[in-house]
């Protein structure tokens, strides 16, 4: 068995990782499933690893826009791709359309509906009405004011539908 | 199951473990950026950490002075990933005082914090590290959407940035081969398992670390939530299947307890492979009560000091061969195995008559 990696050394490192009910498997070289850091596998997704590697899957967008590249850190999608990391913050927009489908196979949404930092972050999230729900919703359920949580939660479902169908699908 | 102790959930769940993730604003992910800008972010990054109050009378190891065993000792025991062992210079750790929490400082992020807890408290451990991040996050900018949350160097960890997981002893299930269907069910959750120190599915010592995959969609509390009630569910299959074992198949489990006993007692050569399963096998001994004088924590105990690295650490710097730790691993676990009795199984089993020899 060849190496899903490099095709050219023998694999002698098999993984096998079942999420979601879909049994994934990817089978390395010792050299490559170093250069990964597959030697503890308690620490690895294995979509870590396959990614970033061939993206030739129903979904992931033409290669034609291979050669942007991230105005920050100067980050091209073609090194993305091999090093299966992003260059820093602001890739996530210059690498957008790249993205997205891959974000959607590997998580359960699109929006964060998770904690803000203090301050809420970036300038952007002022005066989004979603972002300010959000942040009212995590003060009532702090204080335990479930009625009120309720409300907001419902609220915030309905702006996301509507921004869900606002945006077109991939 | 007449007559038997009631089955303890206690040692069933060895740890739980929550970790986030976070960047600074307008610097890049440490993979991709140059030593200068890595060493400039560790300066700015330490003294906040350092400053938490949960890190007073912690130590702070920059991973460039650490030696590669202290750095394998910190692995084996969960305080640092093995990605971040391999890292040098501009990379460091803090650990508290208890080992309770530690914060990986440019790792794959900039920032890997995590808390850990014995036993089953994954929504406890949760809030310890969330209090750390409020903390630093009125200190430091980190990076955040208000679409995508969180943003890591990698997508899979978008969002909330938090992996929470626990680590569980399933015996039982293993040996009544329920682990499959187990498997395949968590996984329809959206979470994951894996073994925890074998290839694949392959869990040594019967050890299962289950996870959340998903990181962007969801709140913290409910990927907590739903990662507790799913492992307390497990840990009660666990207990169903220890019964199960002592009623329907008394001698197969005894035999295994048995011969695990036997092995230690008497072994002078082990692999840890070979150790960790045969510990397994000890420590479900003492969850049935088969054992006096053997407690839970002297198990755990050994299942910690006979991984490579713990077994190297004693021993100054003649650096053992894989035989030579074979031989000390088998000497550490001898005497503690041998000075308890040999295993007495608490209710007889219907088939106990001793098979007729002629």
């Amino acid at each position: 068995m060849k190496c899903h990696v490099c095709k050219t050394g023998d694999a002698t490192v098999h993984l096998t990782q079942i999420v979601n009910g879909k049994v994934q498997k990817v089978d390395l070289c010792e050299a490559c499933a170093k250069e990964k850091g597959v030697t503890n596998p308690t620490e690895l997704s294995i979509s870590d690893l396959l990614f970033g590697l061939e993206q030739e899957d129903a979904g992931t967008p033409p290669r034609a826009s291979a050669e942007s590249r991230c105005p920050s850190c100067e980050m091209k999608l073609s090194d993305f791709r091999r090093a299966a990391r992003l260059g820093c913050p602001r890739c996530y927009e210059a690498f957008s359309d790249a993205l997205a489908p891959m974000l959607k196979g590997m998580h359960k949404g699109r929006q964060h509906l998770g904690k803000i930092p203090p301050g809420g972050g970036d300038e952007t999230a002022k005066g989004d009405s979603l972002m300010r729900l959000r942040q009212e919703l995590l003060a009532a359920v702090k204080a335990e004011n479930f009625e009120a949580a309720a409300r907001l939660r419902d609220q915030i479902k309905i702006l996301e539908q509507r921004a869900d169908a606002e945006e077109p699908r991939p | 199951m007449s007559g038997a102790k009631k089955i303890e959930a206690d040692g069933i769940v060895i740890t739980s473990r929550v970790r986030l993730a976070r960047n600074l604003q307008g610097h890049s992910f440490p993979g991709w950026s140059r030593k200068p800008e890595r060493l400039q972010l560790l300066e700015l990054l330490r003294p906040s950490v350092e400053a938490l109050p949960e890190m007073k009378g912690g130590v702070c190891h920059a991973m460039d002075a650490l030696p590669a065993l202290d750095k394998q000792i910190l692995v084996e025991k969960h305080l640092i990933s093995r990605e971040h062992a391999g890292r040098n210079i501009g990379s460091a750790v803090v650990i508290s005082r208890d080992e309770t929490f530690s914060v990986m400082i440019n790792e794959e992020d900039h920032l890997r914090m995590q808390a850990i807890r014995p036993g089953l408290c994954l929504e406890k451990v949760y809030a310890l590290i969330d209090g750390v991040d409020t903390r630093l996050a009125g200190a430091l900018p980190f990076a955040f959407s208000p679409k995508l949350g969180y943003l890591t160097a990698c997508p899979t960890n978008v969002g909330t940035g938090m992996r929470a997981s626990a680590m569980l002893h399933l015996p039982a299930l293993v040996l009544a081969d329920h682990m499959d269907k187990i498997i395949s069910a968590v996984g329809k959750l959206g979470l994951a398992v894996r073994g925890l120190y074998g290839e694949g599915t392959e869990a040594l010592g019967n050890l299962f670390q289950i996870s959340n995959q998903m990181t962007l969609g969801e709140r913290e509390a409910e990927i907590v939530g739903r990662l507790e009630k799913v492992v307390s569910e497990i840990v009660r299959h666990e207990i169903n299947a220890r019964a199960t074992l002592l009623e329907k198949t008394p001698r197969m489990l005894y035999d295994h307890i048995g011969r695990a006993y036997g092995v230690l007692a008497h072994a002078r050569i082990i692999s840890s492979k070979e150790c960790i399963n045969l510990l397994s096998m000890i420590q479900l001994g003492v969850a049935l009560d088969a054992f006096g004088g053997l407690n839970a924590e002297d198990v755990e105990q050994l299942f910690v000091e006979t991984q490579p690295a713990h077994l190297q650490r004693d021993q100054g710097h003649s650096r053992l061969s894989a035989e030579e730790r074979d031989a000390l691993r088998a000497d550490l676990v001898r005497p503690v195995i041998a000075r308890c009795k040999a295993p007495k199984f608490g209710i007889p089993p219907p088939t106990e008559e001793p098979p007729k020899t002629t």
